[in-house]
């Protein structure tokens, strides 16, 4: 239980406007350095996790710790913040000032950082994300994958334990989208950063150590992504599909071909393919 | 077409003036703007002139751009001067048409309203091209922040100006989008008169207004999930610090003010 980092017990969370519950009993932990993909269709309660996590939510019932602090306790609120920084949906909405320099620079004024260091801070956040050359460039000249990942400098110049993204390559190109999802992996990688990625692509969740499926506010699957995506009726039956390599292996294996079932991107399924002749 | 909107006038060189201290400049500026309306003959203008000129060169902006500030306003200048030139009461007559004449006494305050009007433009101008809007906005805030004491929110009226300077591209850009969309589907934003344009703009400004609401609420829970709690223990990123050049720029704005208040 130790290297739990983030932690939600029996967690459930109401909106005030409607009857039902949007998160249901939810026991669910992260290990620390561990990447998880949450997936979901529209509505499964995904989004509502994750602003549980990091206490922009206080859940109706249950706790949600991070880093051992509760985030019913009023008092660790910023802490917690800072611990798990979160990355939005749409790229326009969560940068705040009109140079990049500044936006990165906003978390940390927010939390106090001596004016002295900050430009150190800003420096690396920017060079772990590759875009210190953007740093005096506006917000709205960049594409959406480069506003994203200054948003997530943003967060990493606070030096967070954990990252948690709520869907944010949703609003992207494809080529926007590898852009994030490879730096996220790479932090995860060479940082130890604790990664929630929470998506509807597929694709990404086959990329991630461990898949969490969420349907109707509760944690329906938990496992690794080739254990999850084995199940391939069940997630049809949830209105999620399976990646598409991983669909293809199923159905090369249908036809007898010995294909592994790691396989779940193209360079892997090619290499078995290659190694059916 | 809205997108080539550049925001500010920002003027990006290295100088002296750019590097001075927002706060200088601002007050400066002001004093400026004072200086102006001290002036009361056409001869208190020189020093004015010469403090403009000094100033663009020691910025490194070419006269002009500043200059070209002016454009917009040819149509109050021109009117000002007509205005002033008939209307303003006299007894030695120059030109007597019908009943219409232009006295002495008119032409010199036409020429000396035209002029001030033309000052404060070029003098505002400054402060705007040499110093960046960020930098502008932490002045201000930084300016403001000792009657933060007695109420005065000087430093939300600065995070609503950072977040108003961030948001404009991004609206005019939705804008522009949905103006093409609306046009794609038979709106005509272009043709009748100004009544029928401006109801033509209706279906243009409830979908950014809806938006902007959503984009609010968005802003709002980000900037909440990056430990923003209001102006209180935040630190900021840049140092503000008087230098040298600080109390030169004062001084030479001081000697202007002085030499236009002896003139007169």
């Amino acid at each position: 239980m130790e290297d739990l980092i983030l932690r939600a017990d029996n967690v459930s969370y109401a909106y005030e406007d409607s009857e039902g519950m949007a998160v249901r009993g939810v026991t669910l932990g992260f290990r620390t350095g561990e990447m998880t993909a949450v997936l979901g269709h529209n509505g499964s309660g995904k989004s509502t996790l994750a602003k549980l996590l990091n206490g922009l939510y206080i859940p109706t019932e249950g706790h949600v710790t991070v880093c051992g602090m509760d985030t019913q306790e009023d008092e660790h609120t910023w802490d917690i913040r800072r611990s798990a920084g979160m990355v939005f949906q749409n790229p326009d909405n969560q940068l705040v000032a009109s140079i990049v320099r500044d936006d990165v620079a906003f978390g940390l004024e927010n939390i106090g950082v001596p004016s002295a260091q900050m430009p150190a801070r800003i420096e690396t956040a920017l060079r772990q994300v590759e875009m210190l050359p953007f740093i005096d460039r506006a917000p709205h000249t960049l594409s959406g994958g480069q506003k994203q990942r200054i948003a997530i400098a943003g967060i990493l110049a606070m030096q967070p334990k954990a990252l948690i993204l709520d869907e944010s390559t949703a609003m992207l190109d494809p080529r926007g989208r590898r852009e994030v999802f490879d730096t996220v992996s790479r932090l995860n990688r060479e940082q130890g950063i604790t990664v929630v990625w929470i998506t509807h692509f597929m694709e990404e969740a086959a990329r991630c150590d461990r898949v969490v499926v969420m349907d109707d506010g509760q944690v329906v699957m938990d496992d690794t992504p080739k254990a999850v995506f084995s199940q391939a009726e069940r997630l049809r039956a949830m209105r999620l599909d399976v990646p598409p390599m991983v669909a293809l292996g199923d159905l090369l294996r249908a036809r007898g071909l010995p294909i592994a079932h790691e396989a779940m991107d193209v360079s892997a399924m090619a290499q078995e393919v290659l190694k059916c002749r | 077409m809205l997108k080539d909107i550049t925001l500010g006038q920002y003027y990006p060189v290295e100088s002296p003036v750019h590097r001075l201290d927002p706060r200088v400049k601002i007050l400066l500026t002001i004093a400026f703007i004072v200086g102006v309306f001290l002036v009361k003959s056409l001869l208190g203008f020189l020093p004015v002139i010469v403090f403009i000129v000094l100033a663009a060169y020691a910025s490194h902006l070419p006269l002009k751009l500043l200059a070209k500030g002016l454009k917009p306003l040819r149509f109050i200048l021109i009117f000002t001067f007509l205005l002033n030139l008939f209307f303003s009461p006299g007894d030695t007559v120059l030109v007597h048409v019908w009943r219409i004449q232009i006295t002495l006494e008119g032409l010199l305050t036409a020429l000396r309203f035209s002029a001030r009007l033309i000052f404060l433009v070029t003098g505002a101008s400054l402060l705007t091209l040499t110093t960046p809007p960020v930098v502008l906005t932490d002045g201000l805030e930084r300016l403001l922040s000792p009657f933060a004491k007695i109420g005065f929110p000087a430093h939300e009226l600065a995070m609503m100006m950072t977040i108003a300077l961030r948001f404009i591209p991004t609206l005019l850009e939705e804008a522009d989008k949905i103006m093409k969309a609306q046009m794609a589907r038979g709106a005509d934003f272009e043709s009748g008169n100004i009544i029928q344009r401006a109801k033509a703009m209706v279906p243009l400004l409830v979908p950014l207004f809806i938006s902007a609401f959503r984009r609010a609420g968005d802003l709002a829970m980000a900037m909440e999930a990056r430990c923003y709690h209001g102006g209180e223990g935040r630190t900021r990123l840049r140092i503000l610090k008087l230098t040298r050049a600080d109390a030169v720029a004062t001084l030479i704005t001081a000697a202007m003010i002085a030499l236009v208040a002896v003139i007169g």
